[in-house]
């Protein structure tokens, strides 16, 4: 993975050190939350129900085992024992101390983590594929580019003040892990007829009030050029914003207004200045950075066979290994979503686990998923029993991956400031209800996603069932939305119908399933039955 | 009545007006009435919280209770977390937010 060099580390140190003076003069009333709300902002630093939350940076997913015990011990020092991963692949602390929040930001710096650029109207953390480097079915891995970006793009001027915040993700596969097509600016790498690679660049996805799936406005780009093109595609959303209105600032909005021809014509034209000025990557700079994330010393000649003797183990197995590029490793999903558990929470104790089963046995190498889930990413099939059973030790061995109970839900009412409703007792209440194995194993994929307001942070909109929060009359009522997907077969949710309490969007979505059990295809996903029958039959089955 | 709430600036706790002071127990707010304003302005200018408002609540036998949810909930901590509420030991507590 990337390490930092001498720049790197000054600019993050410096920043602790500035914003260390920021909190001193606002502790000290020599600034007003005004003047100070922005500052703690562009270091992740909210205010939310109960305390200020700290969102730290994951870059595109990656870290190794010292900087989980990092994470562990910055949960146990400074917060109540444990961090909560989030939908974007970063972690959160929820009770964090404003005077404490610099020494936390200099803890991070010691390993080369930070939490900037995780608000504000800048480019969030860049997303990318949790199995990169290690799956079997990529071209290549997409993190050096990833990587580059995030140089290219961190405390750069013309990016610093964006109309809004803007989420980049870039995958190599043409299995999609990690809802590409929902963000502003999404890259695939894909090979041409010339066997060169290149980018498929989409434009224009957002979740939040105003849902919009990425177009498509580049086939092939070739990578050398990504730099010209990002700023292009920036540069024009710039020009356009509707900075006047809050609702309206996404480049989603504007995408979609202008239409993808013109906006793709407007970047295309402002593309042909930027690469005219000749600032993109030279390719030995991609070198330079592909060469942190060379392949780690696999070992040859292994076995590709698992001992399945122990059938919780093959159980495990079945569901959260998938296969490794490299034979005789596997890609090992530790699942955060125990049954009655808070999706994406994980205590102090299992991050050191977890960190410690990383350093034995993957490389020294994690991973955070956009489902709010880790992976070990390089486990040699030999090792996936030990590896089980410390995470058994640990409650991490669900099996549950992409299953009913393996729900996305943002932090809610419980925790945010912004949200409407409590999304996490119903995504509890929805995996007790559904807890046997056996019926999850039975219904096969499916995805619920629960959001606590419109913001969207729990990815509703992208569910194959989708919850959204909302407050009725000073209630809480849920909306049921059927039909979404953030896999490579993109599609929005649409609402059901009216809204329920919280134990009523519980039963109304046993009902759901039950319909799809009861006219499914055999072998056929609850999203592909969904899509064949339609939902009138769905809603008969709900509302009666 | 007329509750004042916010965040303390330092922990970015929950904090309630009393009167005369800031509590972390929404059992000490007082009705602010028509004075609301006027000790938000002032309180905000001492920076020892963070973005106070007005919040409607009732007086009630088990003592003041706000009127929105989001409020009942800053008030006891998360709902999903009853080790981490200001009431740890009360099964009860739950169901005064709900």
């Amino acid at each position: 993975m990337y390490r930092y060099d001498k720049y790197d580390q000054a600019m993050v140190d410096t920043r602790v050190e500035e914003f260390r003076d920021q909190v001193r003069r606002r502790i000290e009333g020599k600034m007003d939350d005004d003047q100070f709300k922005p500052l703690r902002l562009k270091n992740g630093l909210y205010l939310q129900l109960h305390a200020y939350m700290l969102r730290v940076a994951v870059p595109y997913g990656t870290l190794n085992s010292a900087q989980m015990r990092t994470l562990a011990m910055i949960a146990r020092k400074y917060d109540r024992g444990y961090g909560h991963f989030t939908t974007r692949q970063n972690i959160q602390y929820n009770w964090i101390k404003l005077a404490e929040a610099p020494d936390i930001l200099a803890d991070l710096a010691k390993v080369e983590m930070h939490a900037i650029q995780t608000s504000g109207e800048s480019i969030r953390n860049i997303s990318s594929d949790q199995y990169a480097g290690a799956a079997a079915d990529e071209l290549i891995d997409p993190r050096p580019w990833a990587e580059m970006l995030r140089q290219m793009t961190t405390f750069m001027p013309e990016f610093s003040y964006l109309p809004r915040k803007f989420k980049i993700a870039i995958i190599a596969s043409a299995e999609d892990r990690i809802a590409l097509r929902w963000h502003d600016f999404a890259l695939r790498i894909v090979q041409n007829t010339a066997g060169e690679l290149g980018f498929e660049v989409f434009a224009g996805g957002g979740m939040g009030r105003t849902p919009f799936i990425a177009y498509c406005i580049r086939e092939f780009l070739p990578t050398t050029q990504i730099f010209s093109y990002l700023q292009a595609v920036l540069r024009v959303w710039n020009r356009h914003a509707r900075r006047d209105n809050i609702h309206k600032q996404r480049m989603k909005i504007l995408v979609h207004d202008l239409g993808q021809e013109e906006f793709t014509a407007q970047v295309e034209e402002a593309f042909e200045h930027f690469l005219s000025l000749g600032e993109d990557f030279p390719p030995a700079e991609y070198d330079r950075i592909a060469a942190y994330f060379a392949p780690p010393a696999f070992e040859q000649g292994l076995s590709d066979e698992i001992d399945l003797s122990d059938p919780a183990f093959a159980r495990w197995v079945e569901r959260q290994v998938v296969a490794h590029k490299a034979p005789g490793y596997a890609i090992a999903n530790i699942s955060l979503k125990p049954v009655g558990g808070i999706p994406g929470d994980i205590t102090a104790e299992q991050m050191e686990l977890v960190a410690d089963l990383a350093e034995r046995f993957s490389f020294d190498e994690l991973r955070s998923t956009h489902a709010q889930n880790l992976v070990l990413p390089h486990v040699k099939k030999a090792d996936l029993y030990t590896v089980w059973q410390a995470l058994v030790s640990a409650g991490l061995a669900d099996a549950n991956l992409d299953l009913i109970s393996d729900l996305i839900a943002c932090p809610g009412l419980d925790y945010c400031s912004l949200a409407n409703a409590r999304s996490i007792p119903v995504a509890q209440k929805i995996a007790e209800r559904f807890a046997d194995p056996a019926r999850q194993a039975d219904l096969g994929e499916l995805k619920i996603k629960i959001s606590g307001c419109i913001n969207a942070c729990g990815h509703h909109h992208a569910g194959n069932i989708g919850i959204l929060g909302v407050d009725r009359k000073g209630s809480e009522s849920y909306q049921l939305l059927l039909g979404g997907s953030g896999d490579e077969d993109t599609t929005q949710a649409k609402i059901a119908g009216p809204g329920f309490d919280e134990d009523g969007i519980v039963d109304a979505v046993e009902r759901a399933v039950e319909h799809y059990r009861a006219v499914r295809s055999p072998n056929e996903r609850f999203i592909d039955t969904y899509r064949r029958v339609g939902m009138d039959g769905f809603k008969e089955a709900i509302y009666g | 009545m007329r509750i004042i709430t916010g965040n303390d600036l330092k922990t970015g706790a929950v904090t309630w007006w009393t009167g005369y002071d800031w509590s972390l127990h929404v059992e000490d707010a007082v009705d602010a009435g028509a004075d609301a304003e006027a000790v938000m302005a002032r309180e905000v200018a001492t920076c020892r919280v963070n973005g106070p408002y007005i919040i409607d609540g009732e007086k009630t036998a088990d003592g003041v209770r706000p009127a929105h949810i989001k409020d009942r909930i800053r008030a006891l901590g998360p709902t999903v977390r009853p080790d981490l509420t200001l009431k740890p030991a009360d099964p009860e507590a739950r169901e005064w937010v709900i």
